[in-house]
């Protein structure tokens, strides 16, 4: 199939419609704003169903009782929308539904700004919901790589029962690139037959419930979702590495900051400093496995994000104290420079020497 | 021999948890009995709420849903969305819904969804151990108002029903009862109704039943029955506030 050159928020959307997605629950916030338009213009046509709530509270719960009715169902917002979205996401995972939520992320902390960030790492993979549950957190760096995650995410929700997040930040919505819809690698999906349809009268009622008052009942019921999630740790995760024979640093990046670092690394190969990159494709579960395969020329980590350092903590845990870790990063929807980037692997080095 | 009562196949054969006295379980068999009587049971989703019924997946008979605390409406929206030829309920208390499920509320009727609601209120938040909600009256004495509730203070009681009304998606609103047979006998009418006009898919509809707390009001189960009849039927008046021109 040709590509087609399509507005990030759009392909996403139409990569959602594409991977049959046929509800949507929204509420206005930029800079994601095309892609519930989008969705209220499609989704129709495809026998489903847009529905613009009254806030993202309403909006995630509109998701949480469309999964249960047993639908592929998404909703897509940004920072201040997600962190309305927390409590329905916490009920999703706990009533083990699946469901997809993207997050077209801005400055914060607060109103913030409408300037791309990365400042809801710790949201997106820590949870701002209450209790013991994961998301599945796919943070695409490029418009192909966003429809492909997109894709396979209501796959994968379906698979494992359980919320998938897709991030990007501000510019994976609002760039353009071109993209094709290529069909994610067929997997056997369990079927819905817990899902709210109508008894019929022919079995017992099916009951979408996260409430269990029982404290033995509850532990169980955790003890069964850190399997699943145990399982997608082992089988679920993506990561890119780049660069990496001879590095003397290795710099930790995801999303379209990644692009950037790669930048950074041919103007520093040019003047012969070698520096690898691992940019990690879903967020949680973190690439853990990717550090075992720093080389031993390697003398530090770099994290770099357009935050003001929160995947640190992750890369931190990676390296085991194996290597120093240290830290570039702007936010507010400033965006790093190569340059700048450069100068602290420099900077870094000439410490290290 | 003939059989002048037996339970209704609208509920399971859970026993309830409620307290005694609690009208709570009589708005369930009414419910109960309805959507058995409508021959529906077998394609209805029911959603609960978060308050002393949050157990009432355990006890209607049919496909349930437990939403998170006020959003109920929300989450009934997401299920009648996918499956418009449903019946689809909610059931929920005045602190679930006119406290912290406002704006659910409202936008459901606003949308004019093809949903029936159950609006149990007994003036307190009974689950949370009694607490002043909305609705509790001027006067009354909560765990957070124990001085009685005071206007200047707290404002005056929400009338959810009266504000419900203005909203057009809102095609059935009715106020009833559940302190003596006949008002009770009457609810059962207005949750039919409600229901009837969900499947003529004519809008949003709402029930709110007057219900008892013997527990947190500190009263005997008949006590309470006299302190509805006495206080909140003065300050909520029983009655219709809108049914549809042809279903009159
Ligand atoms: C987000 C959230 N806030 C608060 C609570 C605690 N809570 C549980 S039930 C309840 C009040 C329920 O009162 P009402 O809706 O009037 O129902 P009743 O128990 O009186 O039938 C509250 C505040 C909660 N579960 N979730
Ligand atoms: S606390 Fe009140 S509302 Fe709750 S079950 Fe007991 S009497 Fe009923
Ligand atoms: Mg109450």
């Amino acid at each position: 199939m040709a590509k087609i050159l399509m507005k990030g928020n759009e392909a996403i959307g139409a990569a959602a419609i594409k991977a049959g997605c046929k509800y949507f629950f929204g509420y206005p916030i930029t800079p994601q704003n095309e892609l519930p338009e989008f969705m209220s213009r499609e989704l129709h046509k495809v026998g489903g169903c847009f529905v613009q709530a009254e806030s993202e509270v309403s909006a995630i719960n509109m998701v949480y009782g469309a999964a249960g009715a047993g639908a592929r169902v998404m909703t897509s917002s940004s920072s201040p929308g997600i962190a309305l979205k927390q409590e329905g996401i916490s009920y999703i995972a706990g009533a083990e539904l699946p469901c997809v939520i993207v997050n077209i992320s801005r400055g914060g902390p607060g109103l913030g700004g409408i300037q791309p960030a990365q400042s809801d790492y710790f949201q997106s993979t820590r949870g701002g919901g209450n209790g013991d549950y994961r998301l599945l957190v796919f943070a695409p760096a490029s418009l192909q790589e966003a429809v492909d995650c997109t894709m396979e995410a209501f796959d994968l929700a379906d698979y494992y029962r359980n919320p998938v997040m897709v991030i990007g930040d501000g510019m994976i919505g609002q760039m353009m690139e071109p993209i094709e819809f290529n069909e994610p690698v067929k997997r056997e999906l369990p079927e819905k037959d817990w899902a709210t349809v109508g008894t019929k009268g022919a079995r017992k009622p099916n009951i979408i419930n996260s409430l269990a008052l029982d404290p033995a009942e509850l532990e169980k019921h955790n003890i069964k979702l850190q399997a699943k999630y145990k399982e997608m740790e082992e089988n679920e995760v993506r990561y890119e590495m780049y660069n990496m024979e001879d590095a003397e640093v290795v710099m930790v990046s995801y999303g379209t900051t990644a692009r950037i670092v790669k930048n950074a690394i041919a103007a520093l190969k040019e003047e012969g400093i070698n520096v690898g990159l691992i940019r990690p494709i879903t967020l949680w579960p973190f690439p853990h496995k990717a550090f075992e395969e720093i080389p031993a020329t390697t003398k530090a980590l770099l994290s770099v994000e357009m935050s003001m350092g929160q995947m640190i903590d992750d890369v931190k845990i990676a390296s085991s104290g194996r290597w120093p870790v240290h830290f570039y990063g702007r936010s507010g929807g400033m965006i790093p420079t190569p340059d700048a980037i450069a100068n602290k692997v420099k900077e870094i080095l000439g410490g290290a020497r | 021999m003939a059989v002048v009562f037996q339970r209704t196949n609208g509920l399971t054969e859970k026993p309830f948890h409620y307290c005694p006295g609690c009208t709570h379980g009589v708005i369930h068999r009414l419910v109960g009995e309805v959507l058995e009587e409508l021959g529906v049971l077998g394609d209805t989703i029911g959603v609960a709420p978060v308050g002393c019924s949050v157990l009432a997946y355990d006890y209607f008979n049919c496909d349930m849903h437990e939403a998170a605390h006020g959003r109920a409406p929300a989450v009934a929206t997401g299920i009648k969305r996918v499956h418009p030829d449903k019946v689809v309920f909610t059931y929920q208390g005045d602190g679930d819904l006119a406290s912290i499920g406002t704006a659910e509320i409202i936008h459901v009727a606003h949308r004019a969804e093809k949903i029936t609601t159950i609006f149990v209120n007994n003036a307190i938040y009974g689950m949370t151990g009694g607490q002043m909600a909305p609705t509790t009256l001027i006067g009354q004495k909560a765990t957070t108002s124990p001085y009685g509730r005071d206007a200047a203070h707290s404002g005056m009681p929400l009338r959810v029903s009266e504000m419900m009304a203005t909203i057009t998606g809102a095609v059935f609103v009715e106020r009833v009862s559940v302190d003596t047979p006949a008002n009770i006998r009457k609810t059962k009418k207005a949750i039919k109704k409600a229901f009837e006009i969900q499947l003529e898919g004519k809008g949003f509809g709402i029930v709110e039943i007057l219900s008892t707390c013997p527990t947190n009001w500190g009263l005997t189960p008949t006590e309470s029955l006299t302190w509805l009849q006495e206080n909140m039927i003065p300050y909520y008046p029983l009655g219709n506030f809108r049914t549809p021109e042809e279903a009159k």
